[in-house]
Order: C-alpha cells, then sequence, then structure tokens
C-alpha cells in the first residue's frame, strides 16, 4: 500500500504537450507510473511521449476513453484553475496541481468545488508525490527515493529532496512522500496527510517537513500528538532566521504579526512529542531515535 | 506588495468607501499648501504622516498634528527625511485631523486555515489586531465570506450588530462589503482599516453629525495577480525599494537582502531558507535570502552571483544547488562564466547534487572551486572562509593604521 498514488494510478496529463508538461510526463513514464493519457485542447487525437500516449481535447473524453482517476496539471497559472475544475467535473479523485504563481483569490472557489465533489487536490505550486517501486506524479526526481515504509510530508520542493535523498543513503525507504505546496490556499493539508498515512498499513513512521507562514504545522502536531503518539516521527521546519513581513519565495512562507514563526512551530511538534532537526541530514537519526526500526 | 497608505486609500475609494480627504507632499512647501486647503474653513487641525510601508509610524514620531500651514510645513521639514526602521521618509499625507468619537478595527484577510476570505472585526480600535488577539481573543469577531457567492448583507449585518455599531448599520454594512470588494477587485490579501472610526463632523447648516470613516488604510496585493493588474504595478514604491530588487525581478529571481556576510545561491525557496538556517547554526550570518528558481539556466546564475556581489558586505559565498528540474553542469558553466565577470574576488563554496551533478564535478574542480558534498559541510566552509575574510580585513584596517593604533584583538570577532 501507500497513499494518493500506487499501483492503480491510471494517471492524465493536463498540459502534456508543453515544455514542462512532456519533460516530466515523460519521467514519470520512465519511473512506471501508468500514463493512460494527455489532454492538450486543440491536439486531440494525436500521441505524445514518442506514440506512447494518446491526447484528448477534453478531460471528460480522456477519462471515458481510458479510465483515469488521477490527474496531474501542468497548465499555466492563468488557466490552471480552470484545469482543476475541468478536473473534477470529469470525475477524477486525485489531482495534482505542480503550476506555481496561481493568485490565491483563484484557489479559493477552485478549492471549494474539489471538497464539494469529494475528490482531493494536492497542491498548487507542490512538486508532487513518489511512490517510491509504484508511482510518481510530478517532479520529484526518482533517483532520490528508495522503497520501504516511512511516509513524508512537504511544503517545499527541493528541501524535500534533499531530506529525502538524506534518508535513501541511510537506508530509511519511503512509502510514500507528498509536497503539499507553498501557496497560502492549498488543496490538502499536512493534517490530511498525516490522516492518510495513519491509515495506511504500509507506513511505519512519519518525517513532516515544514516552513515558516500559517498554522499549518502547529494544527497537525496538535492531532498528532493526540492521536499518533504510536508512531515514530521527526520534524524539519525551514525559516528560523527568516526575517519578519517578509515573503521567502513561496507565496505562503511570511511571518506575519508574529505569526507562522518557525519558533511557533517547533514548539508545537515539540509538545506533540515529535523531535525537530537543527539540519534535514539529521533527520534519519530522529526517526531512529524515535523507534523507528526499518 | 505593500503600497502606501495614500494609494491604499485611493483603492478604497475607488469602491465607495468612505475615506476622508488627503493630500500627499514631498516637500514642506507641499505640505503647507495642503494644510492650507484643509484649514482653510476656519478652527481645526491638520495631521500629517510619513509614508513608509513599515509599522509602527506613530511610535517613531512619524504622526503629528499641527494647527497652521505654518506649523504643518515645519512638522513636514522634520518628517520627511526622517529614518523610520532604516527607510527614509520621501512623502507625508496631509489630512484634516478628525474629532474621533470611537476607534474600532475592521480587515478582510485570506484565512489559510479555512481557505476562505474573513473579515475579521473589533471595537479595540487603533492598537494592533495581533495584540488584541493575545490579550483579549475574545473581542475579535471573525466572519467567512462563501467561497462562491461572496459576503452577504446578513452576514455584514451580523458583524455590524457584533461591532457595536448598530447606529451606524448602513454605513457599517456598506463597508465590510466595501473590504471583500476591495480585495477582490485588487487581488489584494489583505484590506485593513485600523481605525474604522466614528467622527464627529460639523454639517452645512451648522449642526454636529456623527459618521463612520476609514480614517487609515494599509492593502498589500497578491504578488501571483499582478501580472493582470498592470495598473496596481503603478503603486509599487521605487523610493522604498533597493536597486537590486529591480535587478532580481527583472531576472526572475527571488532575492531577500538581510544583514550578514555569506552570500547565498540555491535553487528552492524551501531549500534557500534552509541553507540560511544552517549557515547561522555553523555560526555565520546569512547576507541574502536567494532562489534562482527550477531549470535556471548559466545567463541566471551569473545574474544572481552579480547580486550577491552588490552587497559589500558579503565576503564569502555558498552555492547549494540539488538538481532537480535545475541542470548540476548548468549551474557550474554559470559559476565559472560569473567569477570571469566579477569585479571583486570573494571565496566561494560550491556544493551540486543530483540532475547532472557528476557532469558538473570536473567542471568545479578544473575551475577550482572550493567543493563540499552535505549542505552541512557546505555551511560550514562557507563560515569558515566568511570569518577568514573578516580577520584579515580587520589585520589589514591595522596594519594601514600603522604600529600601535588601537584595533580589535587579532581573531577576537572569530
Amino acid at each position: 500500500m501507500s497513499i494518493l498514488i500506487g499501483r492503480d494510478t491510471r494517471l492524465v496529463v493536463s498540459g502534456i504537450t508543453g515544455r514542462e508538461g512532456e519533460f516530466h510526463s515523460r519521467a514519470m513514464l520512465e519511473y512506471g507510473t501508468n500514463i493512460v493519457a494527455g489532454m492538450t485542447p486543440g491536439k486531440g487525437g494525436q500521441l505524445a511521449l514518442d506514440g506512447r500516449v494518446p491526447v484528448f481535447n477534453t478531460l471528460a473524453e480522456a477519462v471515458r476513453e481510458t479510465g483515469a482517476n488521477t490527474s496531474c496539471i501542468f497548465v499555466p497559472a492563468a488557466g490552471a484553475p480552470d484545469s482543476i475544475l475541468e478536473a473534477v467535473a470529469a470525475g477524477i479523485e486525485t489531482i495534482f496541481c505542480i503550476t506555481e504563481g496561481i493568485p490565491a483569490l483563484d484557489m479559493i472557489p477552485a478549492v471549494e468545488a474539489v471538497r464539494q465533489a469529494g475528490a482531493r487536490l494536492i497542491g498548487p505550486n507542490c512538486p508532487g508525490a513518489t511512490s517510491p517501486g509504484r508511482a510518481k506524479v510530478g517532479i520529484i526526481p526518482g533517483s532520490v527515493h528508495r522503497e520501504g515504509r516511512v511516509g513524508v510530508v512537504s511544503r517545499s520542493g527541493t528541501l524535500t529532496y534533499e531530506a529525502v535523498q538524506a534518508m535513501s543513503d541511510a537506508g530509511l525507504g519511503q512509502s510514500t512522500c507528498v509536497g503539499i505546496g507553498g501557496d497560502p490556499i492549498i488543496g490538502t493539508t499536512f493534517l490530511d496527510i498525516l490522516q492518510l498515512f495513519a491509515q495506511d498499513p504500509e507506513t511505519e513512521a512519519i518525517v513532516m517537513i515544514g516552513e515558516i507562514g500559517g498554522a499549518a504545522e502547529e494544527e497537525a502536531a496538535r492531532w498528532a500528538g493526540e492521536h499518533l503518539r504510536h508512531v515514530p516521527m521527526a520534524a524539519f521546519i525551514a525559516g528560523r532566521t527568516a526575517p519578519e513581513g517578509k515573503r521567502m519565495g513561496h507565496a505562503g512562507a511570511i511571518i506575519s504579526g508574529g505569526s507562522g514563526t518557525a519558533a511557533s512551530k517547533v514548539a508545537a511538534l515539540e509538545a506533540a512529542g515529535i523531535r525537530v532537526a537543527g539540519s534535514p541530514t539529521e533527520l534519519p537519526a530522529l526517526i531512529r531515535e524515535a523507534g523507528y526500526r526499518g | 506588495m505593500k503600497i502606501q497608505e495614500a494609494d491604499a486609500k485611493s483603492l478604497l475609494l475607488a469602491q465607495g468607501l468612505p475615506v476622508p480627504a488627503w493630500a500627499v507632499a514631498r516637500t514642506p512647501a507641499e505640505a503647507r499648501t495642503a494644510a492650507e486647503r484643509f484649514l482653510a474653513p476656519g478652527s481645526g487641525m491638520v495631521v500629517i504622516k510619513a509614508q513608509v510601508l513599515v509599522g509602527g509610524r506613530g511610535k517613531a514620531g512619524g504622526v503629528k498634528l499641527a494647527a497652521t500651514a505654518q506649523e504643518a510645513e515645519a512638522v513636514a521639514g522634520r518628517i520627511l527625511g526622517m529614518s523610520i526602521k532604516g527607510i527614509t521618509v520621501r512623502k507625508v499625507l496631509v489630512a484634516p485631523a478628525a474629532e474621533i468619537v470611537k476607534e474600532y478595527y475592521l480587515s478582510a484577510v485570506l484565512d489559510r486555515a479555512a481557505r476562505r476570505i474573513m473579515l475579521m472585526g473589533s471595537a479595540e480600535g487603533g492598537v494592533e489586531i495581533e495584540q488584541v488577539a493575545v490579550e483579549n481573543p475574545a473581542a475579535i469577531i471573525r466572519i467567512h465570506a462563501d467561497p462562491f457567492l461572496g459576503l452577504q448583507d446578513w452576514q455584514a449585518r451580523q458583524l455590524v450588530f457584533a461591532l457595536g455599531l448598530g447606529a451606524h448599520l448602513k454605513a457599517g454594512v456598506a463597508i465590510a462589503r466595501g473590504l471583500v470588494r476591495t480585495m477582490l477587485a485588487n487581488d489584494a490579501d489583505l484590506v485593513e482599516i485600523n481605525p474604522l472610526a466614528i467622527v464627529r463632523e460639523t454639517s452645512a447648516d451648522g449642526t454636529a453629525v456623527e459618521r463612520l470613516v476609514c480614517l487609515d488604510a494599509k492593502v498589500t496585493l497578491d504578488d501571483s495577480a499582478l501580472p493582470r493588474h498592470p495598473e496596481l504595478e503603478a503603486l509599487r514604491d521605487l523610493d522604498e525599494e533597493d536597486p537590486t530588487d529591480l535587478e532580481a525581478r527583472a531576472a526572475g529571481i527571488s532575492f531577500i537582502k538581510l544583514d550578514g556576510t555569506i552570500g547565498c545561491m540555491v535553487n528552492g525557496a524551501g531549500l534557500a531558507m534552509t541553507t540560511m538556517d544552517l549557515v547561522k547554526r555553523a555560526g555565520g550570518e546569512p547576507a541574502n535570502f536567494l532562489d534562482i528558481g527550477g531549470g535556471a539556466r548559466a545567463d541566471k546564475v551569473t545574474a544572481a552571483m552579480r547580486l550577491i556581489l552588490a552587497d559589500p558586505k558579503v565576503n564569502a559565498i555558498l552555492v547549494n544547488i540539488f538538481g532537480g528540474i535545475t541542470r548540476g553542469d548548468e549551474v557550474a558553466r554559470g559559476l565559472i562564466e560569473a567569477r570571469a565577470q566579477q569585479t571583486r574576488s570573494v571565496p566561494m563554496v560550491v556544493r551540486i547534487v543530483g540532475t547532472n551533478a557528476a557532469e558538473a564535478a570536473p567542471l568545479l574542480r578544473e575551475a577550482r572551486f572550493e567543493t563540499a558534498a552535505t549542505l552541512d559541510e557546505a555551511a560550514v566552509k562557507a563560515v569558515a572562509a566568511s570569518h577568514a575574510a573578516t580577520a584579515a580585513g580587520h589585520a589589514a584596517t591595522a596594519a594601514a593604521a600603522g604600529p600601535g593604533a588601537s584595533g580589535p584583538a587579532t581573531g577576537a570577532d572569530r
């Protein structure tokens, strides 16, 4: 098992013929992800990725013809919320939106539409997810992973690669690694992912990688303190040196009015019995010290 | 993007909100002219407010009253040129001083947890809402706008009554709805009125009337939405921008200048923050946050290097690249090119892993860059290089001053 994606994932890529879409779809295919369809309006009937993937004009058609159950969106910011709504309407269960730079107010109705349809949105502005050995959706380099039983959830991209590489090097494989995205309005939070990991029999330990801004880490820490005391966990929080009032690259990474600080997140995690690493390279040792024997 | 109070007030006015008249002055003479206009009807005073994009203007002495045009000129003369939290005041807002009966707080914000627009109100106006949240959280009233339908009249009424503003029901509802409208029209992530105030005014027939008005305004705009609001880009205050901010934006680099000595060049925002944190942990001070973004090419690397070196305090550079979309050899080539162009020599520690790191390694070796295998090692090496440069700087200063000159003890700051 794994969460969100696995061997039963049937992926459709929105924007498969674009530069980013094509590059990353190729990497996903090479990793072994079952890409059943692509979608680019006006390019229906063509074949993408050296003739291996059929392209459709609409997502509804792609779902009807191929049974796709998961979508990955590489559409530019202006059209990405519309792509999310199209995926919802087509009955897609799990939607990954990689796109960066979507205005926050555009995401409010999109996220609500996803919620009302009972679907799940990961992102936007996220690197996607990998269930090592099974499937990878998004842009995380497959080479950093190793099959295993540690669940990883993060708000970041390259920082996740850094942490996951350190884990893989130390012999700690992953069940699923999820990047939930660095924007203020995202579809799936730390808490949502912790709840999924809690139900996954193959996830035996959890690593959380957060950063300044908002209070999602605190919310997840409180829940973990009540429900996951028996699960070995470790965390890392980026932005201890970030100044107040400045957006640190990610639209959501900002300390405002004294809230959203690294100190507040570290305190909440520690109160829940979760140790926080001083460097991502220390995560493997902390997970083992927390009792993980895998 | 933060915008000045005067511009924020214009955005409110455009949505039909009640904002008393104001004028912006860049010189004491302009302030005098504005004050003459506002004081013309007779008695009363004007308020003169520093226009800077930082909070705490009042405490810093950037908000003053004046009773005459002459005094306004003098007061403006003192405020203009004043430094508030490191920002030089280049303009002031001049407005008739209101006779305040009671102050309130009202804002529209992006509630990340609820994923909705939230109106936040408090009858404790004039103080920072963060302070109210700590001292008297029950005093804050929160109402969420519907994600599809927006803020409804009944919700606005609920808010107005909860604030105790029932005597100004119509105006209160209009203001609450206007805040949400201002947010949506401009893609703002914050629209804050503090204070929203009941003021006493004299009507044309000489009787006193009370009115609900927006006395201050703070608006921050969503950077991601600026491309579709070209008119708002004009509100960017170039007076308060470092020239490097402009260059970074043009190059598509996310850059924030800090106070330290170690320049950082990283791909990815989370990793860039982590790199800064590890520099600090190793005993150094980061000079900047810099994210070159995904898939950066050589030209972006050279632009990033220019930004870092533009800061004279930088005496060591740490390059940390975890290649995913970004190719390590592209970055290595960029670094070699940048070093050939750079005007001063600064020690550099380079760590490149991930995509095409194997191709980058011989390039870095040949160019004799100091490299590191892990992020922790890179941070330690960069901090050591910075400390060595600081010590060498002190030694050079001491030597230039000649024997016997009193200087810092050797290595004391290591």
